[in-house]
């Protein structure tokens, strides 16, 4: 085989030197062509290129993480992945980080011919991040508590107040364990009707009855603080029904 | 009692409704301001030099206390004599019984037009850049001079118009005394104000002149009371946070110290009539109840029990032994009186509408009070009634709310509240409901305490 090789390179050297020589000089006429040589069987083509692996893995990632890309060629001289991977050795891996999903096409080619494969790489979105550390605002907080009312002259929980504080506590309860050194006062006031003097006696009432309601709710007493204002802050002054209902309240706001 | 008994009858008789209801009434008022009045007599006093560029303020100020005080009816400036006796010695005797002087006898005052029983007569002069007044009281139905004076005396006052008023104040608080009547002359009305943006307390002179802020907290502070010297002001505070009894000196304005015990509530003091001890409601043990204390808050015992609200409690001027309060222990609140100890309790008012604002008469027998008796929940009127029979009579009729009644140390005159200008202001009237006059218009102006002025 060797020296059939040989022989070969002979010739096509001998050809060559003969070409050259007659491009050079167009003087002596040529001497009759030597005998051609035995001709043995002619040299095989050259082997097609082949890939014989090209791959994703894993297919499908979410966005900022990895794939890696992988192939095995053989028979090809240039082997090249486009979307900036670039010239690559004939069998390797590499690790991509694609933003959106990506379809990797390898080109192989050689003496024998170019091939190409692809290998797509699917890129989903990830999950949102989690909010923020909560920067919570207690008087927020304490805004979302809910006033709650009184027939004239009483300090009894009606139903509908029943409802309302047992909402509150719930609120007051998540407040006092978010914010361990919060004080809540509960305000009773009253309408314009009675006296005045009365009526820091009826807001006294109506703030402590909110409070025992809520500390029967689980709520920690020690944390509500009760203050009457009488008549001496009206929401409204209107003499009518809808205001003195309005008036006749307890409402939640920071203690002191 | 036989006199309380002829005033009643004539009073029924004159107005001609039955005995059983209006007399019954009536009499809390005739108690304090008497049916029949004696007629004065006021003339224009003048002035020598320059005091009588200060004479129209006298002379305002002169006929204005003597009738204010209620106890007379003036006799019309305009059906006097020409002629006025500045001194005793300007009189003339008639030389015919009936003979007209022209002013300078003593009949001329007593026979009619002017029908006075008595003449209050004077003048004024410069003397070492003070004014002095010379001022007498004549009986002008005495048949001679020397039977007729009841009053000569000089009186001195600083060289401008203060002084001419303070005169003229000192002149008419004498011929006062003479019927048992006393000045409001050197009294003072607390009251409360927001003109500032917040409820302040302030102070005024009887006629609405002199107002003064006494507290700049710039909180909510209401409901003051003074003490039966002057010296002090208590009152309820929301200065530092829940409300609180502050104690103010009304000489030099300074807080004094007091003990507020731990309660949510801490309210509507009032002194004892020795100026000694201070009760005042707590809600130490649950519902607000009556308490009492020293002046500094110690040495503090409880005194009602109830499960009820109880609140401005007011102790008897007269015994200091009778306590009056207002309690919800019956339903509605409504005043109550018991002993200095809790015992005895009883209720006054009937159970009718809301009652509250209890204020002593001096007398140690009649209060005032706001009672809605009669009007829609919130329409409180000004009452008077006679504590041992309950015998009521209301002072003030259908002119928006009148709360806060408050006594004159005169014992004849009331401060109030009333919101019949639209808002809330401060008015003085007389016993009967007559003689209103309102003293404040700047902002919202309520419940005010008359008492002594300090120093005086």
């Amino acid at each position: 085989m060797l020296l059939k090789r040989n022989w070969s390179v002979i010739w096509i050297a001998i050809a060559l030197v003969v070409f050259a020589a007659g491009c050079k000089k167009k003087a002596a006429p040529p001497p009759p062509p030597p005998p051609p040589p035995k001709q043995e069987a002619a040299p095989p083509p050259p082997a097609a290129p082949d890939i014989s692996e090209f791959s994703a893995e894993p297919s499908t990632i979410e966005r900022g993480q990895s794939s890696t890309l992988r192939w095995t060629v053989t028979n090809a001289n240039q082997i090249t992945i486009d979307n900036g991977v670039g010239s690559v050795q004939a069998s390797g891996s590499r690790s991509v980080y694609p933003n959106e999903t990506t379809t990797y096409t390898l080109r192989a080619a050689g003496p024998g011919g170019a091939l190409s494969k692809s290998a797509t790489v699917t890129v989903t979105a990830p999950p949102p991040p989690p909010p923020p550390p909560a920067k919570p605002n207690l008087t927020e907080r304490i805004s979302a508590l809910q006033d709650a009312y009184f027939d004239y002259d009483k300090s009894d929980i009606r139903d509908d107040a029943r409802a309302t504080l047992t909402k509150d506590a719930d609120l007051l309860k998540a407040i006092f364990q978010d914010f361990p050194d919060a004080v809540i006062t509960i305000e009773g006031h009253c309408d314009e009707r009675g006296s005045a003097e009365y009526n820091l006696g009826l807001g006294d009432r109506r703030s402590t009855s909110a409070k025992d309601f809520l500390v029967q709710l689980g709520v920690a007493g020690d944390k509500l603080k009760t203050i009457s204002y009488g008549k001496e802050r009206p929401v409204c002054t209107e003499s009518t029904e809808d205001c003195w209902q309005r008036c006749r309240h307890v409402h939640f706001s920071a203690g002191q | 009692m036989n006199k309380k008994l002829i005033f009643a009858t004539l009073a029924a008789l004159l107005f001609a409704i039955p005995v059983t209801t209006w007399a019954q009434d009536n009499t809390v008022i005739i108690k304090l301001v008497g049916s029949q009045k004696p007629v004065m007599a006021v003339p224009d006093l003048r002035g020598s030099g320059t005091t009588q560029n200060f004479m129209g303020a006298f002379n305002d100020t002169l006929f204005g206390d003597l009738q204010n005080s209620g106890l007379f009816t003036m006799a019309p400036k305009g059906m006097y004599p020409l002629q006025v006796p500045q001194r005793p010695e300007d009189f003339r005797q008639p030389a015919r019984p009936g003979e007209s002087m022209g002013g300078l006898a003593l009949a001329d005052w007593a026979s009619p037009p002017v029908s006075a029983n008595f003449l209050a007569t004077g003048y004024t002069a410069e003397q070492n850049g003070q004014i002095v007044l010379y001022g007498w009281l004549f009986d002008v139905g005495q048949p001679n001079l020397a039977n007729a004076q009841i009053l000569g005396k000089r009186y001195f006052g600083s060289g401008d118009e203060a002084g001419a008023r303070s005169v003229a104040h000192q002149f008419a608080a004498d011929i006062l005394a003479h019927w048992g009547g006393i000045s409001l002359y050197g009294t003072k009305i607390y009251f409360v104000s927001n003109r500032t943006g917040h409820k302040e307390i302030w102070s005024m002179d009887p006629d609405g002149s002199n107002q003064k802020q006494l507290t700049s907290f710039k909180s909510i502070s209401i409901m003051p009371a003074i003490s039966p010297d002057g010296s002090k002001l208590a009152f309820t505070s929301f200065a530092s946070g829940n409300p609180a009894i502050f104690i103010l000196s009304t000489e030099t304005g300074r807080r004094l110290p007091f003990y507020n015990q731990r309660a949510s509530l801490n309210a509507t003091p009032d002194f004892t009539p020795d100026g000694k001890q201070i009760l005042y409601a707590s809600s130490a043990s649950g519902y607000a109840q009556i308490y009492v204390a020293n002046l500094d808050g110690s040495n503090l015992r409880r005194i009602s029990s109830s499960r009820a609200i109880e609140v401005e409690p007011k102790v008897n001027p007269k015994t200091g032994n009778d306590i009056v309060f207002v309690s919800g222990r019956t339903g509605p609140q409504q005043i109550f009186r018991m002993n200095f100890d809790g015992t005895g309790v009883e209720r006054l008012t009937n159970g009718e509408g809301e009652a509250s604002n209890p204020s002593w008469n001096p007398n140690g027998e009649v209060m005032a009070f706001a009672w809605t008796r009669g009007f829609a929940t919130g329409n409180f009127n000004i009452f008077l009634m006679d504590v041992a029979s309950r015998d009521f009579n209301q002072l003030t009729h259908s002119e928006g709310r009148n709360e806060n009644p408050s006594w004159a140390p005169d014992g004849r005159h009331l401060v109030f509240m009333s919101t019949r200008s639209g808002t809330h202001q401060i008015y003085t009237m007389l016993a009967d409901g007559t003689q209103v006059h309102q003293l404040t218009s700047a902002g919202n102006n309520q419940t005010p305490v008359w008492g002594k002025a300090p120093n005086f």
